[in-house]
């Protein structure tokens, strides 16, 4: 159905789509279930995993209502650029989304803590010794051990770092054209991808039965699950985004001239990439 | 009845800020009229020009429309110029905000904890040192009214800005207050004084003043703080010098009557008699005094299963908090024991474990 | 079916016959018209009517918050509702009212205003639409959640939010989901400036609208994840066990309000600065009179987007920092007052020797100006830190607030509306009805709020469901004046909207004589497409 179209349009204005309104539809129902969940609702769970369910199947049919537009030609050279402007500020959001919980671990340590520990504290907290890594002020928090770099945090910052340069080759080969050759590299990537997930699974079975290092051992634990946790649900879904790419590249998609889902996901890679980078420093290393 | 000033806080249709009682407060009010005199030059002048120009340069007048679109002289000016007024303001404010940070030497210290909701008080240094009570709003909730019922009593002026123990304090000495508070944040103020302090759980944050006029001072929990944020005001005595001592040694002999020694073993009666007053000025805003509670919101104790269970899981409820329910480690263990078993004694209730001494309290604590 | 494509190089359209289902000329009836639309002018009516629905929702529930305050005591209510719909108040007039109003205002404007067919991502911007109503139902749905809706302000300071119900969690969700429509917003909105501009539109050349939208849009892409952020931490501190915000485990609820207010005041300016970009188009039109300093007024709008993001924690003045911090933080805050200045200076410059007439647009216009710079100065007396100490959190910052909200970003939008509505419905609104509507709310507005400032300065804590006697003239001023406020904009929709979506006298292409800018070279109403072959701009 593709080659028709000797010049695509230059602004391509889909038509009505039903997609986004069931999309929201969904999102409420998953959102429904997600508050009851979190309050103990019975049926919290299975609302919120169907709609979840739901969204996905939309997004699947979405998305491939689109990737039939582009393969159908009607993309444009402008649209092309669209898509570029849009990846790139969309993930100056999402740099922005761990802003906030970086803000929150910089905060907590340097001017949270001392804070707790100085003399005007001991009021409160005549015994705290305030040192990264403690336990709070009020002993509400069961000891634990912190997590060192060594040996998965290096491992995975190896891992993470090698998939990047995998990845690159890949498009490399993309743009002269080498189907086999993108194909095996960028499986190499998303293989590189799920074995850092492994270990990261591996690292927080080991925190919560070695050192007893959990999502409630105050600010410490909260602070290295949630920046870890997200950052590992970022690698998932960038991993995900890079296995349709690999599907499509498998089924002929993409031209060495005109791939940009090729690049907007290799973007995303790379940015996740660099979250971990400062992870790696600033949580493991500092 | 009319209501009528209140010297020390608001008076009727107050246009401006309380008549300051310290020198910080003292700077705030020029400091505000300072701006206020600025602000209302620039804008006279600015819509001055405005309304000119609206009067003057109609078309209905036939005025014609000029073509100049730009001037980079003009553009820099009025650049500069508020830039320059910006500083003027700043400057001034500067020294305040520094004078306002200096809390130290101070001749005596507090500490307010604010909770869910009264304030309490410690005196941590100086003249009346240990000293310590808790302050709740006075005004009954018979003159506040409710949904559907009306006050059955007269509004009176100190309404909803009155306690049953203010804080007393000398005149012309240096007070730091410190503040923190035990669930959410609530704030310490006093208009008069110029102190506006939130009370943060968990950290202590201070303020100071140096009231320079015998008088009662007046102010109220400036931080959302749930349900009863409105009805938690803050009242400062300030006093003589020798009224403060007497007022320190009154306290000091009433706090020591009314000690209460842990160990000693008081009958249900005692108990549920004590435990009646306490319930009163802690419980009922939210748990009602028929003991059902407010469905959906505040659970009801009339027989509830935490109140006709063992006894030890309610004292850790009360002792901690749960949700909504604040924790009440501030009362003492007599006043604790004492509500507990009124609880499990009063509306429907019939505990098996009716009865919960102070001693069993101070055992949970640890 | 035939459908139609431009050619990038020669500029003109030509035929290719391809059933394939991407025709822009689909003209869809009944619900799917709206449900599944992706024309931006759909979509503009769509967000419209949605925050137009949210702000008389919000404005019933500020009008319950007035009559319980109406005299002392507890009438109406009990408190915990009475917090509840003040922070739903916030809640709804922030992100349900105000902010779709603009992004409604954009979807129309912006397409017209650059010369381009749609925008960029058609399919996404009805997405963002949508999520707005998911959000709407779980909010205004969680009234109904046992322990009622959300309690804590709208700014939902933790550990307050630690204590509420349900509700809470609702709230969360549905911020969360109005962050990512926000987001989706802005960079829809983005990508069609800088790419969809007709040819020989250059930046410099664009109309002042686009600017002032282009540069909020940033704002929105940088602040609202970081929202998003704060609401997550608070939704595992409440259900998971972390300490983020709670000392015992070593976090700080003073983090909350840092994060909180690192979002929270750009926000304050993405709900003003479109509204200035409104006003900057309106000025010059009823003037007769080209804007004054254009180059001026884009870098005063983008000095005041990247100031904003410096001066967060003079909403936290009473939290207790260091006194470098207080300084810092007040020295930032009162420079915005120098670009805001540029704006003012330069409105007032444009209507200098111009040659001005008096339409419902013009006397919004001016209103705006008039009203929004009282709320300026105040802004600026609560940034001087000495001050903002004695006043936080009392009426005098409700009052400030609203000066610049509902008599800043609300009237603009009905500045907008008076100014771009006849190209919207093709008919004119009438004069008449209009400056009734503008004088009724301009006054009752100064009688609701004018007062407050009094209240506030003599002490009255904000978020009480009950005050001391001494208060209750001034109150019972502003609570008259509320249902003044209230009714006008009643007025304001059956008197006014309403007819002139249903007829009257037909609007020319160009209504007002001095407005400028390609929106009028398209007939009245617009019609459903627009541009398919980009004007060239000279
Ligand atoms: C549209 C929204 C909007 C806008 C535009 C502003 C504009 C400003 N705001 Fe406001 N503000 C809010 C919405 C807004 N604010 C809200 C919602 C809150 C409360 C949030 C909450 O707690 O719930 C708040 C609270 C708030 C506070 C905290 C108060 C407190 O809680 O204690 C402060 C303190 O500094 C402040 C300051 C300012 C300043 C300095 C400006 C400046 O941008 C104003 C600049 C304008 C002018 C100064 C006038 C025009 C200028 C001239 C004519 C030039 C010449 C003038 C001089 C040289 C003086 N605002
Ligand atoms: C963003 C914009 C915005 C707008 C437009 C408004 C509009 C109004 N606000 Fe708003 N307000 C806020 C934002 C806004 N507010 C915020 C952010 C807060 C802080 C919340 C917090 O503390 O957390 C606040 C808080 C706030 C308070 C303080 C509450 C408290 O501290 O407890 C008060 C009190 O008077 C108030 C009053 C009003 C009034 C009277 C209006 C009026 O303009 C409303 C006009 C009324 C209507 C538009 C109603 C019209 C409808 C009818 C008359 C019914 C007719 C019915 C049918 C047709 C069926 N507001
Ligand atoms: Cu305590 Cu408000
Ligand atoms: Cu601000």
């Amino acid at each position: 159905m593709s080659s028709q179209h000797v010049t695509a349009p230059d602004y391509f204005v889909p038509g009505p789509s039903k997609w986004p309104v069931l999309t929201g539809a969904s999102l409420l129902l998953t959102m429904v279930g997600a508050s009851a969940w979190v309050n103990d609702l019975a049926w919290g769970p299975y609302a919120n995993i169907a709609g979840i369910l739901c969204v996905l199947v939309i997004l699947y049919n979405w998305f491939g209502e689109s990737i039939a537009e582009s393969e159908g030609g009607l993309y444009s050279k402008r649209i092309d650029i669209s898509y570029r402007w849009s990846m790139s500020w969309f993930i100056f959001s999402e740099v922005m989304f761990f802003a906030a919980f970086f803000g929150a671990l910089f905060y907590a340590r340097a001017i949270t803590l001392p804070w707790l520990g100085d003399l005007d504290h001991k009021v409160l907290w005549p015994d705290f010794n305030a040192v990264w890594g403690s336990v709070g002020p009020a002993g509400v928090v069961e000891s634990f051990k912190t997590m060192g770099p060594f040996p998965i945090p290096t491992i995975n910052t190896a891992l993470l770092l090698t998939s990047g340069a995998t990845l690159t080759i890949a498009h490399h080969a993309l743009k002269e054209n080498k189907r086999t050759q993108t194909a095996i590299w960028l499986f190499a990537t998303i293989l590189l991808g799920v074995t850092f997930m492994g270990f990261q699974v591996f690292e927080y079975m080991h925190a919560y039965s070695e050192l007893n290092l959990k999502l409630t051992s105050g600010i410490y634990g909260s602070t290295f699950f949630m920046l870890t946790g997200f950052h590992g649900f970022h690698v998932t879904m960038g991993a995900i985004m890079l296995s349709v790419v690999l599907y499509r590249v498998l089924k002929g998609h993409f031209t060495p001239e005109h791939h940009f889902a090729f690049e907007g996901a290799a973007w995303y890679w790379h940015f996740v990439d660099v979250v971990w980078l400062g992870l790696y420093v600033v949580v493991y290393w500092l | 009845a009319e209501v009528k000033d209140i010297p020390g806080g608001p008076a009727v249709n107050q246009l401006n800020l309380h008549p300051p009682v310290t020198k910080i407060a003292e700077q705030i009010y020029s400091l505000h009229t300072f701006m206020l005199i600025i602000c209302l030059v620039i804008f006279v002048a600015v819509f001055g020009v405005m309304f000119y120009s609206i009067l003057k340069h109609r078309k209905s007048l036939g005025h014609k429309s000029a073509t100049f679109h730009e001037s980079t002289t003009v553009e820099i000016a009025w650049t500069i110029v508020p830039f320059l007024i910006v500083i003027a303001m700043a400057l001034p404010a500067t020294k305040t905000v520094v004078a306002m940070k200096d809390t130290s030497n101070a001749d005596i210290t507090i500490k307010a904890t604010g909770m869910q909701w009264k304030w309490g008080y410690d005196y941590l240094k100086g003249d009346g040192q240990g000293i310590s009570f808790l302050s709740n709003l006075a005004t009954p909730r018979t003159q506040v009214g409710a949904p559907g019922v009306a006050p059955t009593e007269a509004r009176g002026d100190n309404y909803l800005i009155e306690v049953d123990n203010p804080v007393v304090v000398p005149v012309n000495k240096k007070i730091r207050i410190i503040t923190t508070a035990n669930d959410v944040i609530h704030a310490w103020a006093i208009p008069s004084f110029g102190v506006q302090q939130d009370a943060i759980p968990g950290f202590v944050r201070d303020a100071w003043f140096r009231a320079e006029k015998i008088g009662t001072y007046r102010g109220q929990c400036d931080k959302l703080c749930g349900k009863e944020h409105a009805f938690m005001p803050i009242v400062v005595n300030v006093v003589s010098e020798d009224d403060y001592k007497k007022w320190v040694d009154g306290k000091n002999k009433e706090m020591a009557a009314q000690a209460d020694d842990p160990n000693k073993v008081w009958t249900v009666d005692e108990l549920k008699q004590r435990g009646e007053k306490v319930y009163a000025t802690n419980c009922v805003a939210c748990h009602q005094a028929t003991g059902k509670g407010v469905p959906g919101a505040f659970p009801a104790l009339d027989g509830s299963a935490v109140v006709s269970g063992p006894k030890a899981a309610q004292i850790q409820l009360v002792l901690n908090g749960k949700n909504a329910m604040p924790s009440w480690k501030a009362l003492s263990d007599t006043e604790l024991a004492a509500v507990i078993t009124y609880t499990r004694n009063n509306w429907s209730n019939k505990a098996q474990q009716n009865i919960v001494q102070p001693a069993e309290v101070l055992a949970a604590r640890k | 079916m035939s459908t139609t494509a431009i050619n990038p190089a020669t500029g003109h359209a030509h035929d290719q016959s391809d059933d394939h289902a991407y025709g822009h000329h689909d003209h869809p009836h009944g619900w799917r018209r709206w449900l599944y639309a992706t024309n931006h002018k759909d979509i503009g009516s769509l967000y419209l009517w949605f925050s137009f629905f949210m702000f008389m929702s919000g404005g019933v529930m500020a009008l319950a918050i007035r009559a319980e305050l109406f005299q002392p005591g507890l009438q109406l209510m009990q408190p915990e509702f009475f917090n509840q719909l003040t922070t739903m108040h916030g809640l709804v007039m922030v992100f349900g009212a105000i902010m779709p109003a603009f992004v409604g205002y954009a979807n129309w404007m912006i397409p017209l205003q650059i010369g381009a067919p749609d925008m960029a991502f058609a399919r996404m911007n009805n997405f963002s639409f949508w999520l707005l109503p998911v959000a709407a139902c779980l909010l205004i749905g969680s009234f109904l959640v046992p322990g009622g809706a959300v309690a804590a302000g709208w700014t939902l300071y933790a550990p307050l939010s630690t204590q509420m119900g349900p509700g809470m969690d609702l709230a969360i969700f549905a911020v969360h989901i109005m962050g990512a429509s926000s987001i989706m917003g802005a960079i829809n909105i983005i990508v069609t400036i800088l790419n969809m501009r007709a040819p020989g539109m250059t930046l410099m050349k664009m109309p002042m609208f686009c600017w002032t939208w282009l540069i909020t849009a940033y704002l929105l892409i940088a602040v609202m994840p970081v929202l998003a952020g704060a609401i997550t931490m608070t939704l595992t501190d409440r259900h998971f066990g972390t300490s983020f915000f709670n000392a015992a485990g070593g976090g700080d609820p003073v983090m909350y309000q840092h994060i909180f207010w690192f979002f929270g005041h750009p926000e304050v300016y993405i709900m003003i600065l479109p509204a200035f970009g409104i006003i900057s188009q309106i000025i010059p039109a009823f003037a007769r009179k080209q804007l004054f300093g254009y180059a001026s007024m884009v870098y005063a709008t983008a000095s005041i987007a990247i100031l904003s993001f410096m001066v967060w924690a003079h909403h936290m003045f009473t939290s207790g920092m260091p006194v470098t911090g207080q300084l810092f933080f007040m020295y930032a805050t009162m420079l915005i007052a120098v670009p805001t200045g540029v704006k003012i200076f330069n409105w007032i410059a444009t209507m200098w020797r111009g040659s001005m007439s008096f339409e419902t647009p013009m006397l919004f216009a001016i209103g705006f100006i008039f009203v929004f710079t009282l709320g300026g100065f105040t802004g600026l007396i609560l940034a001087v830190t000495p001050i903002d100490i004695q006043v936080h959190d009392t009426y005098y910052v409700v009052a400030h607030f609203h000066y610049v909200l509902v008599a800043g970003s609300l009237f603009a939008l009905f500045a907008g509306f008076y100014y771009w509505g006849p190209k919207w419905t093709g008919y004119m609104y009438s004069e008449a009805r209009g400056k009734f509507h503008f004088w009724a709310s301009l006054i009752t507005f100064n009688i609701t709020f004018f007062p407050m400032h009094f209240l506030g300065l003599a002490g009255m804590p904000r978020r009480i469901a009950d005050y001391p006697a001494q208060f209750t003239d001034f109150n019972m001023i502003a609570s008259i004046g509320a249902l003044g406020f209230g009714l006008s904009q009643v007025y304001f929709l059956f008197a006014v909207v309403l007819p002139s979506i249903r007829g009257g006298e037909k609007a020319a292409d160009k209504p007002w004589d001095g407005a400028e800018g390609l929106e009028w070279t398209v007939p009245s109403p617009a019609p459903f497409h627009t541009f398919e072959v980009p004007p060239i701009v000279k």
